[in-house]
């Protein structure tokens, strides 16, 4: 426990353990500051994967360390199973890939806190008793909350919002009662139920935290469980006083809070219940009314043919592509980028609309058209495009909804009201490419829709570009 | 730990937070799902902590354990990392076609 205790009579593997530490820190910051660029992204991912090396070639020579055969079976496992999670997993289940590794970062820490409490109980100072108590209550709400959210993306479990009687006092309740369990482990050390009740509680609180989460909020719980996941490992750091796992836990989980705010912000959502994100999308959902009734409620919708919108694309010289959901549902991006290259061949510009929510993770659709090839210089923030739309010949919306809903802007009493949004409906023309006048996740009436400039085409987003497409080579 | 070492601790997460800010915050909304990846795959540091308590042979219950938060914590540093050098690969392909 008592690594960093600088002492004369340290062995020259101590030293070699702490320095890598050290070195690992600093290239860890130093890769995610390569980030800030698409050039230098590589270049950063590559010295942090250097920093891990060298931190866990240390750690292998550390004295406490004196049989090697778990650890290899460990590796090995881990190697053979993060392979295929790393190379085979499509882009489009990016957000269920992450939600997934969430999961294990939780996992691990959980049961390094509880291996730890289990060999060592005894000797540990009340600090060490409350590091070790925020390690697993965090790890285990990661571990689980991030299996739920996993689930729902995957579609094992409903993506609808789960909400009942009394859910938030349940939830609060069983987080005082974890905290009060947290403070009685330092105040009783020797009183090992309290340990393990936090463990109970902290894997009861995780499902029970992502339950009322519906699907359009899962970048913020995403964003979340990544932040509770770096601050799980960040308090392993102050139980074993290793300062590289203080420093990763706090990028890690500063990373996910700072993303947290900002999907929240783009979701019209308060930061009080970012905290929590379980506890805003309750009231959404109440307040959403029914999808099926959003169908009836629409007046003078127009319908266009994959032929009449291949036409008025044919004669454009600008024209804006805004993304949403329903192309990762469609995996309609390469699509999307043979329209594009048909369409610059053409003489039009062609540009993309980026809302921060569009998706269900921060940058989702971004990943999606890179992966198409679709040259990211085309994929412009919602900031930066929206004084554009009103030069546009047409703005082409791709399964997104609620984002271009301008309610937003001008219908005080929308729940929606206030949401930054992309403003497609300043273009000359709109098309929106979607399967029905279902609402989207916030269950409201899009008056878009209804526009006099707006056309819809009912169709699944893959088959209707891949049909405009095919109209478009026939002009 | 003790009063001191624990302020010193303290000491290293606000910089590093601080710090993280810094850095996180001139992430281009662009990059914010290999972000993700990134962090998830540095997260990983928690092997770490892992590999000491699987290695130290204390007892079977706690090696066990160990072993499986070995391998957990493995498979986000190996599958992160891939994962992240894709994406960026794709983010950078066009880069060099253009030029």
């Amino acid at each position: 426990m008592n690594e960093a205790a600088v002492a004369g009579g340290m062995d020259i593997r101590q030293v070699i353990y702490i320095v890598t530490l050290f070195v690992a820190s600093v290239l860890f910051i130093l890769g995610l500051h390569g980030l800030s660029h698409v050039k230098s992204a590589r270049r950063g991912m590559i010295m942090a994967a250097v920093g891990m090396l060298i931190a866990v070639v240390g750690t292998l020579l550390h004295n406490r360390i004196v049989t090697y055969g778990w650890i290899g079976g460990g590796l090995v496992a881990g190697t053979l199973i993060g392979i295929p999670l790393g190379l085979w997993i499509p882009m489009t289940k990016m957000p269920e890939r992450i939600a997934f590794s969430h999961a294990f970062g939780g996992l691990a820490v959980a049961l390094v806190g509880i291996s730890e409490f289990f060999n060592y109980h005894q000797g540990l100072t009340r600090f060490d008793l409350g590091a070790v108590g925020f390690e697993v209550l965090l790890g285990t709400v990661t571990f689980t909350g991030s299996l739920m959210a996993f689930g729902k993306l995957q579609g094992f479990l409903p993506g609808r919002p789960q909400t009942f009687w009394g859910q938030k006092a349940l939830n609060f309740g069983l987080l005082g009662t974890g905290l009060i369990m947290l403070v009685a482990l330092v105040v009783h050390p020797q009183a090992q139920i309290f340990f393990y009740s936090l463990v109970a509680i902290g894997l009861f609180l995780g499902v029970l935290l992502v339950v009322p989460i519906g699907g359009a909020d899962m970048p913020v719980v995403i964003c979340l469980l990544n932040s509770y996941a770096g601050l799980a490992a960040a308090a392993t750091g102050f139980a074993l006083n290793n300062p590289v796992l203080i420093v990763c836990g706090a990028l890690d989980g500063g990373s996910g809070f700072i993303l947290a705010v900002i999907m929240s912000k783009a979701m019209n959502r308060s930061f009080g219940n970012v905290l929590f994100g379980a506890f805003g999308a309750v009231d959404h959902a109440e307040g959403g009314g029914g999808a099926d009734k959003a169908g009836s409620q629409y007046a003078n919708v127009k319908s266009c043919t994959p032929e009449e919108a291949a036409a008025i694309l044919s004669g454009s010289q600008l024209v804006i592509i805004a993304p949403g959901y329903g192309m990762a549902v469609a995996h309609a991006q390469h699509a999307v980028f043979e329209l594009t290259k048909l369409l610059e061949s053409r003489g039009a510009t062609v540009k993309f609309a980026i809302h921060p929510v569009a998706g269900r993770m921060p940058g989702h659709m971004n990943v999606l058209l890179a992966e198409a090839q679709v040259p990211y210089e085309q994929l412009v923030e919602m900031e930066r495009i929206n004084s554009e739309f009103s030069q546009a010949d047409v703005a082409l919306v791709i399964g997104a909804n609620d984002v271009t809903n301008p309610s937003a802007r001008n219908d005080t009493g929308s729940p929606i009201y206030g949401m930054p949004i992309l403003d497609v409906d300043k273009a000359k023309s709109v098309i929106v490419i979607k399967r029905s006048l279902g609402s989207g996740f916030a269950g409201i009436k899009n008056p878009l829709f209804e526009a006099p400039n707006v056309m819809m085409m009912f169709e699944d987003a893959k088959n209707g570009i891949e049909q405009i497409s095919k109209e478009l080579k026939a002009l | 730990m003790h009063l001191e070492q624990l302020i010193l601790l303290l000491y290293i997460f606000a910089l590093a937070i601080f710090s993280g800010y810094q850095v996180i915050s001139k992430v281009p909304p662009l990059l914010h799902t290999p972000l993700m990846a990134f962090t998830n795959a540095i997260s990983g540091i928690s092997l770490v902590a892992s590999l000491i308590i699987a290695g130290e042979a204390r007892n079977l219950t706690t090696s066990i354990l160990g072993a499986i938060a070995v391998a957990a914590a493995t498979i986000n540093v190996v599958g992160g990392f891939l994962i992240t050098d894709r994406m960026l690969k794709m983010f950078q392909k066009k880069e060099k076609a253009k030029s």
